[in-house]
C-alpha cells in the first residue's frame, strides 16, 4: 500500500515537468531572435554566402555567364542601369541580361560581374585566414591550459635544435650532414622516452643535467604570444605580404599566422578554469585519455568566446584584404577583389562615382554583418551579460 | 613593488631581444634580394651590385648581419639603403609630423567615446543608447579608406577648404593667422578619420565596462538608500569603472608610431606610417627593421606603464 503510493507521486512528479523542455539549440534560438540587430547581420550573411557561392560559378569557366575581364573599351564609364549601345559591341561582348546592372570602369569592364568575382574572394580570405588563426590558437592554447604545467627539459630543447639544424641542412642540399642531426635528434628523443620517470639521485650527472627543468609549457606559448603582439598587425602583414610573391593564399595564410594571439588566450583561460573542475576530474578518473578528454570534454565548453572572436576575426580580416589590396598588394591584377575595384575607381570618383561607392557599400555591409552576428553571438553565449529580467 | 618592476622589466627586455630576431630573421628570410630591388636599370651592374652588398655587409652569413645592424642601432649609425640618410634621423623628422595627428587623434578619441559610452550605458536599451550602438558599429565596419574618400568630398564640396597634404603649397608667403587656418584645416579631416575606429571601439568599451559596474551589489545598495541617480552614475558608479581605463593609458603608446599607413597615403601626410610603407616598396630593410623596433619598445613600454598605473589605482594588485 505504502510503497503503491509512493510510487503514484514519483509517476506525477515525472508527467508534469517542472521547467520548460527546450534544448540547447531551441534556447540559444529563443534568446537570439530578441536581438534584432543580430538577425539582420545573420540575414545579410546568409545572402553574402550565397551570393559569393554564385558568382564563384557564375564568373568562372570557359565561358562565364558573367565575365567579369570582358573589355569593351567604347563602354567605358557607364553608369549603374545604364543600355549597352548595341551597335557598337560584338554579339559576345553583351552584357547579360542586355543592361549594365552596376556599370562599367574604366575598361568597360561590367562592375556588377567584377563584384561578383570579388565577393568570393573576400569569402574565402575570412573564412581561411580565421580558420587558420583559430586552429592555432586552439592547439596553442590547448597546449597551454591542458598541459602548461609540464616542465621542457633541456633533452627535449636538444633534440628540437638538432632538429631543426638537421631540417635546416637537407633543406639545404646537405644530405648526409643532414641526416646525422636528424638521427641524433630521434636518438635523444628516443632516450627521453625510454627514460621518462624523473631522473633517480643515483643517476650520472649528465643524465641529471639532460633532464634539468628549464621553462614551463606556459610560459613558452605565452612569451611566444607577447612576442607577437609586439608586431604592429598590419604593418607586419603589409611587410610580409610586399615580401611574398602576389597571391591571394599568401594572404589568407600572412593574416592567419599573425591573428592568433587572441584565440590562443581565450582558450588557455577557458582550459585553466574548466581543467580544475569535476566533470574534467571524473572523466580522467574513469581513464579517458588525455585527447579524448580534451576534445570530447572541455573543447564544446571551451570553444564559445573563440567562436565569437572568429567571427568579428572574419569581418577584419575581410577590411585587411580590402585594405591591402586599397593599396595595392594582394590578389594580382586581372583577378578583380572589392578593394582594387575600389582602388582603381578612385581616380574616376567625380565621374563614375559608382565605381568607389558600390564596393565600399558591399564591403561595410559585409562587414557589418559579420561584427553584428558576431556581438549578438556574444551576447547569448555570455550568460553574465545577458539582461535581467 | 620594487621586485615586481625588475621582473617585469627584466621579462620586457627578454621580449623585445627575441622580437629583434624575429622581425630580423622574417625580413631576411622572405623570397627576393634587397640587392634585385631595380633589376632593369642598367646602371645597377653586377660589379654594383657587389659593393652594394659589401658595403651593407649583405655577404656576411645571417648572425653576423644580425650583429651588424642591431650595433649600427644602438650606436645611432644606421643609414637607409635607400638615400644613405641617417635611418634615426628620417624616422625622428616623420615623427614630427605624426606628431599632431596622433596628439589631435587621441584628445578626439578620448572625449567623445566617454561621455558617449556613459550616456549608452545609463539609457540603456534607449533610443539613444540603440543608435549610439549601431553607430558605432558602423563606423567599426567601414573600411577606412572608403570613409576617407566620403569625407573628402562632402568636406571639399561644402566647405570649400584643402584637405590633402601637411599644407598648402606656397602658404608660406602669407600672414600668420590664415597659415594657421591652413595648417588647422589641414590636420582636421586625417586626424577624425584617424580617431573614428578608436571612438567606436573606446565608447563599447566603456558601456561594457559601465554596465558591469551598475549592476554590482553597492551600486544597488547606493540606490536603495535613496541617493539622487547622478550621484549613484557619476561617483558610485563611474569611478570603478575608470579604473581599467586608467591603465589604457599606457596602451596608447604605440599609436605614436604605427600611424595610419592608409589614411596618411590617401591624404599625403608624410608621417611614420607612409616612411613605412615606402621602405616597405623600396626594400629599404634597416628602416623596416628599426620602424618594427621602435614600435615594439613602444608597445613594450606602454605595458610596462599600464602594469604600473594598474598597481597604483588598484590596491587589490598590490601582493
Amino acid at each position: 500500500m505504502n510503497v503503491n503510493e509512493n510510487a503514484a507521486s514519483v509517476n506525477f512528479v515525472l508527467e508534469e515537468p517542472t521547467a520548460p523542455r527546450r534544448t540547447r539549440l531551441q534556447e540559444f534560438w529563443r534568446l537570439f531572435r530578441r536581438n534584432r540587430l543580430a538577425i539582420l547581420g545573420l540575414v545579410f550573411f546568409v545572402l553574402f554566402f550565397c551570393t559569393a557561392l554564385a558568382g564563384l560559378f557564375l564568373t568562372s569557366g570557359p565561358d562565364p555567364v558573367f565575365d567579369p575581364a570582358q573589355i569593351r573599351l567604347q563602354e567605358k564609364l557607364r553608369p549603374p542601369l545604364a543600355k549597352p549601345n548595341l551597335d557598337s559591341l560584338q554579339a559576345d561582348e553583351v552584357p547579360t541580361f542586355g543592361i549594365y546592372l552596376f556599370g562599367t570602369d574604366d575598361l568597360g569592364r561590367s562592375v556588377f560581374a567584377r563584384m561578383l568575382q570579388g565577393a568570393w574572394v573576400s569569402l574565402t580570405v575570412g573564412f581561411v585566414a580565421v580558420g587558420i588563426s583559430v586552429l592555432i590558437g586552439i592547439f596553442m592554447g590547448g597546449l597551454a591550459g591542458y598541459f602548461g604545467q609540464h616542465h621542457i627539459r633541456v633533452i627535449h630543447v636538444l633534440s628540437a635544435a638538432a632538429l631543426a639544424t638537421g631540417l635546416g641542412l637537407l633543406a639545404a642540399a646537405q644530405v648526409y650532414s643532414g641526416a646525422l642531426f636528424i638521427v641524433v635528434a630521434l636518438a635523444l628523443a628516443l632516450y627521453r622516452a625510454q627514460n621518462g620517470a624523473p631522473p633517480a639521485r643515483q643517476m650520472p650527472l649528465w643524465h641529471r643535467l639532460l633532464h634539468k627543468k628549464t621553462l614551463t609549457v606556459d610560459t613558452l606559448i605565452m612569451r611566444f604570444v607577447d612576442i607577437m603582439l609586439c608586431f604592429p598587425s598590419f604593418f607586419l602583414i603589409l611587410t610580409v605580404v610586399a615580401l611574398l610573391p602576389a597571391s591571394i593564399y599568401n594572404i589568407m595564410i600572412v593574416i592567419g599566422l599573425t591573428s592568433w594571439m587572441g584565440a590562443t588566450r581565450f582558450v588557455r583561460a577557458e582550459f585553466l578554469s574548466l581543467r580544475e573542475q569535476d566533470f574534467v576530474a571524473a572523466a580522467r578518473a574513469l581513464g579517458l585519455s588525455n585527447f579524448r578528454i580534451i576534445f570530447r570534454h572541455m573543447m564544446p565548453n571551451a570553444i564559445a568566446p573563440v567562436l565569437v572572436s572568429a567571427t568579428i576575426g572574419i569581418a577584419s580580416a575581410i577590411l585587411t584584404e580590402a585594405g591591402l589590396s586599397f593599396l595595392g598588394f594582394g590578389v594580382p591584377p586581372p583577378h578583380a577583389t572589392w578593394g582594387n575595384i575600389l582602388s582603381d575607381g578612385k581616380r574616376f570618383i567625380f565621374d563614375a562615382p559608382w565605381l568607389t561607392f558600390i564596393p565600399g557599400f558591399a564591403i561595410l555591409v559585409v562587414v557589418l554583418s559579420f561584427n553584428l552576428f558576431g556581438e549578438g553571438l556574444r551576447d547569448v553565449l555570455n550568460p553574465k551579460l545577458r539582461e535581467r529580467q | 613593488m620594487l621586485s615586481f618592476i625588475g621582473r617585469s622589466f627584466f621579462q620586457k627586455i627578454v621580449t623585445l631581444f627575441f622580437v629583434s630576431i624575429v622581425s630580423f630573421l622574417i625580413i631576411h628570410l622572405a623570397p627576393g634580394k634587397p640587392s634585385q630591388v631595380d633589376p632593369m636599370n642598367p646602371k645597377f651592374t653586377p660589379e654594383m651590385v657587389e659593393r652594394f652588398r659589401q658595403a651593407f655587409h649583405l655577404d656576411k652569413p645571417l648572425h653576423v648581419q644580425y650583429l651588424y645592424f642591431y650595433r649600427d642601432l644602438f650606436s645611432g649609425k644606421t643609414i637607409s639603403w635607400k638615400d644613405n640618410q641617417s635611418v634615426l634621423k628620417k624616422i625622428g623628422e616623420r615623427f614630427r609630423n605624426s606628431l599632431p595627428l596622433f596628439i589631435v587623434g587621441t584628445i578626439l578619441t578620448w572625449t567623445i567615446s566617454f561621455p558617449v559610452g556613459i550616456r549608452s550605458a545609463i539609457a540603456r536599451g534607449g533610443i539613444y543608447d540603440r543608435s549610439a550602438t549601431f553607430l558605432s558599429y558602423f563606423l567599426i565596419s567601414i573600411p577606412g579608406f572608403f570613409f576617407a574618400y566620403i569625407m573628402i568630398i562632402l568636406v571639399v564640396t561644402y566647405f570649400h577648404v584643402p584637405v590633402i597634404g601637411m599644407e598648402t603649397f606656397g602658404i608660406n608667403n602669407t600672414a600668420g593667422l590664415s597659415r594657421i587656418m591652413d595648417r588647422t584645416w589641414h590636420l582636421m579631416l586625417p586626424s577624425i578619420l584617424g580617431a573614428t575606429g578608436g571612438i567606436a571601439v573606446l565608447s563599447r568599451y566603456v558601456r561594457g565596462q559601465m554596465l558591469e559596474v551598475e549592476g554590482q551589489d553597492y551600486v544597488r545598495t547606493a540606490r536603495a538608500k535613496g541617493l539622487p541617480a547622478d550621484q549613484v552614475h557619476y561617483k558610485h558608479a563611474l569611478r570603478n569603472a575608470l579604473l581599467p581605463f586608467v591603465t589604457m593609458f599606457g596602451l596608447i603608446l604605440p599609436g605614436l608610431i604605427g600611424g595610419s599607413v592608409i589614411i596618411e597615403s590617401i591624404f599625403s601626410w608624410p608621417g611614420m606610417g607612409r616612411m613605412a610603407y615606402e621602405a616597405i616598396l623600396s626594400r629599404d630593410y634597416p628602416v623596416i627593421l628599426t620602424v618594427n623596433f621602435v614600435s615594439a619598445v613602444l608597445v613594450l613600454a606602454g605595458t610596462f606603464v599600464s602594469d604600473l598605473l594598474y598597481m597604483v589605482v588598484d590596491p587589490r594588485i598590490r601582493i
